[in-house]
């Protein structure tokens, strides 16, 4: 593994099924595609069609939601093998998954669930991302998720075993900003400690999405506009980066395209913005 | 420490139960239960898109009632939640093991979503049919081709439903017959076929002679009938795109 993920400071939306013919049929405004991963780790036909066509038009980020790099078993050869045969084809702006484990032994949740942030499990995230890199042949980004639990064990922050993990693994981040501020509330830390404790220069890309209330929690649901709380602290985190590239993340009630470029320009005003500061400050 | 952690996470996930909390600590309740009710409401809605038609057939509350019962008895396995979809109709034949046209609808749907995503393969071009030695040729089948026994008129039910139109009753057919799905470019096709297609489909994809199909027809039909028949059934093959190239 030798290769870097490029610095790229565009502005993405995620490939979804509504929207389909608007990415196939006409030029849409954004700077780059994302697609879950698994969604075309498939044999072929219709999904590998249309992601062949969009990635004509547009870079393609390919995020997965089920590489596992928090399971104690490791992580899953075959699941490698084809995420490898997909970005050899795609030859994607980057290849991202989650700081999180989904398979025990032969049981797989289909979620994002929470690793205790202790030295044990900051080896065996490490040795799995490794892994991955080394399979893929090139190095990740790692998202922070959103998270409804924590551990007593937990010897130190999640942005401390984030840091950490980028570290020695030599891998990138993917900054959610929503879920920095799910995370927050639900735990009771400051999103701006946790902006202030990543290694800034790892950041590669932003995801932002709407979250809920929940009867005791906020519950990242994407099924929402971004919320105005959210849009705050994504001003502070590129205050802080500099131009990266960001996208939108909209998984329930998905709207028309046009809200989503409408949301996709905010995203870019406010990006704007705080480098206007930023140069006038320099 | 980490794997013991990971296996009590999984049994919270898989059975629900207060004892399984335990291990969490008090103050756990609230975050495993979003959890919990992420890794149901996740698995419920695969099954829900992945057969939109026999959910349809079924009614919401009976569809459900199997679904979560499935959930029950089957963890999921495979890193893709589409694999989840894999298992249901053996639940289904399970839990309704008196309705044949249940049987046959899911399976139609899950061979529709199987071939949707399955291993692209252009149909035969019938100008390679020209130099092909008919003597020792055998006919490739679409990698997505499968097929079954039809007892029902499970076609023309999943055919309606899937235009929004009224249905017919569900009855046994008065004759036997084949059930054949594939997908030719991006669309993927159901079709019902006769019984003597149907076995003959079976036969020629288990050794793809033609030489050896055109045998068994003469030996059934007579000479005269018989090529003229498998000849038939070529042709057929080969418009529908279930023949996409001829080895040797």
């Amino acid at each position: 593994m030798s290769n870097k993920n490029p610095r790229f400071s565009g502005f993405g939306l995620g490939l979804r099924r509504e929207h389909y013919r608007d990415f196939l049929e006409s030029q849409v405004p954004v700077d780059f595609i994302e697609v879950i991963s698994e969604n075309f780790m498939v044999a072929g036909g219709r999904p590998r069609h249309v992601l062949r066509q969009v990635r004509e038009r547009h870079p393609v980020a390919l995020h997965g939601v089920s590489m596992s790099v928090g399971s104690a078993s490791g992580v899953d050869r075959d699941y490698l093998l084809r995420l490898k045969a997909l970005a050899d084809e795609i030859e994607p702006l980057f290849v991202s998954d989650h700081v999180s484990w989904s398979r025990t032994g032969g049981f797989t949740a289909h979620d994002l669930l929470p690793v205790p942030y202790t030295e044990e499990a900051l080896d065996v995230v490490c040795a799995n991302v490794s892994r991955a890199q080394d399979v893929l042949k090139r190095p990740m980004l790692l998202e922070n998720p959103s998270s409804y639990l924590t551990f007593g064990s937990s010897t130190m922050s999640e942005w401390e075993f984030i840091g950490e993990m980028a570290r020695r693994t030599g891998c990138d981040l993917l900054l959610d900003i929503n879920n920095i501020y799910v995370s927050g509330a639900n735990h009771g830390f400051d999103p701006l400690a946790f902006l202030d404790g990543i290694p800034l220069d790892r950041v590669r890309q932003i995801h932002l999405a709407g979250h809920s209330q929940g009867r005791d929690l906020l519950i990242d649901t994407h099924d929402t506009p971004v919320r105005d709380e959210v849009w705050d602290l994504y001003a502070r985190a590129v205050a802080r980066l500099g131009p990266v590239a960001t996208m939108i993340e909209r998984d329930g009630n998905i709207p028309p395209l046009s809200e989503l470029l409408d949301e996709l320009f905010v995203a870019r005003r406010l990006s704007a913005d705080s480098h206007a500061v930023l140069a006038e400050a320099v | 420490m980490l794997g013991r952690l990971q296996e009590d996470f999984r049994a919270w996930l898989v059975s629900g139960e207060d004892q399984a909390a335990a291990p969490f600590g008090a103050g756990a309740e609230a975050g495993l239960a979003v959890y919990l009710n992420n890794y149901r409401t996740q698995l419920l809605n695969c099954l829900k898109i992945s057969f939109p038609v026999v959910r349809s057939r079924m009614g919401e509350d009976a569809f459900r009632e199997t679904a979560i019962a499935h959930i029950d008895r089957r963890p999921p396995r495979s890193w893709t939640l589409d694999a989840y979809a894999e298992d249901f109709p053996a639940t289904l034949t399970m839990l309704h093991p008196d309705n044949p046209d249940l049987h046959e609808l899911i399976w139609i749907e899950q061979s529709l979503a199987d071939a949707f995503v399955g291993p692209d393969a252009e149909p035969l071009a019938l100008e390679a049919l020209g130099a092909a030695d008919w003597e020792t040729v055998r006919l490739v089948f679409a990698p997505t081709l499968v097929s079954r026994p039809a007892t029902t008129n499970a076609a023309a039910v999943w055919t309606a439903l899937r235009q929004d139109e009224s249905p017919p009753e569900a009855e046994m057919l008065s004759e036997p017959a084949g059930l054949i799905v594939w997908r030719r470019g991006l669309d993927a096709f159901i079709e019902q076929i006769d019984a003597a297609e149907y076995q003959a489909l079976q036969a020629i994809v288990r050794h793809g002679s033609f030489t050896a199909l055109c045998a068994a027809m003469v030996e059934r039909e007579g000479e005269e009938k018989g090529v003229a028949l498998a000849a038939t059934l070529l042709s057929g093959w080969l418009r529908r795109g279930l023949v996409v190239g001829l080895s040797e």
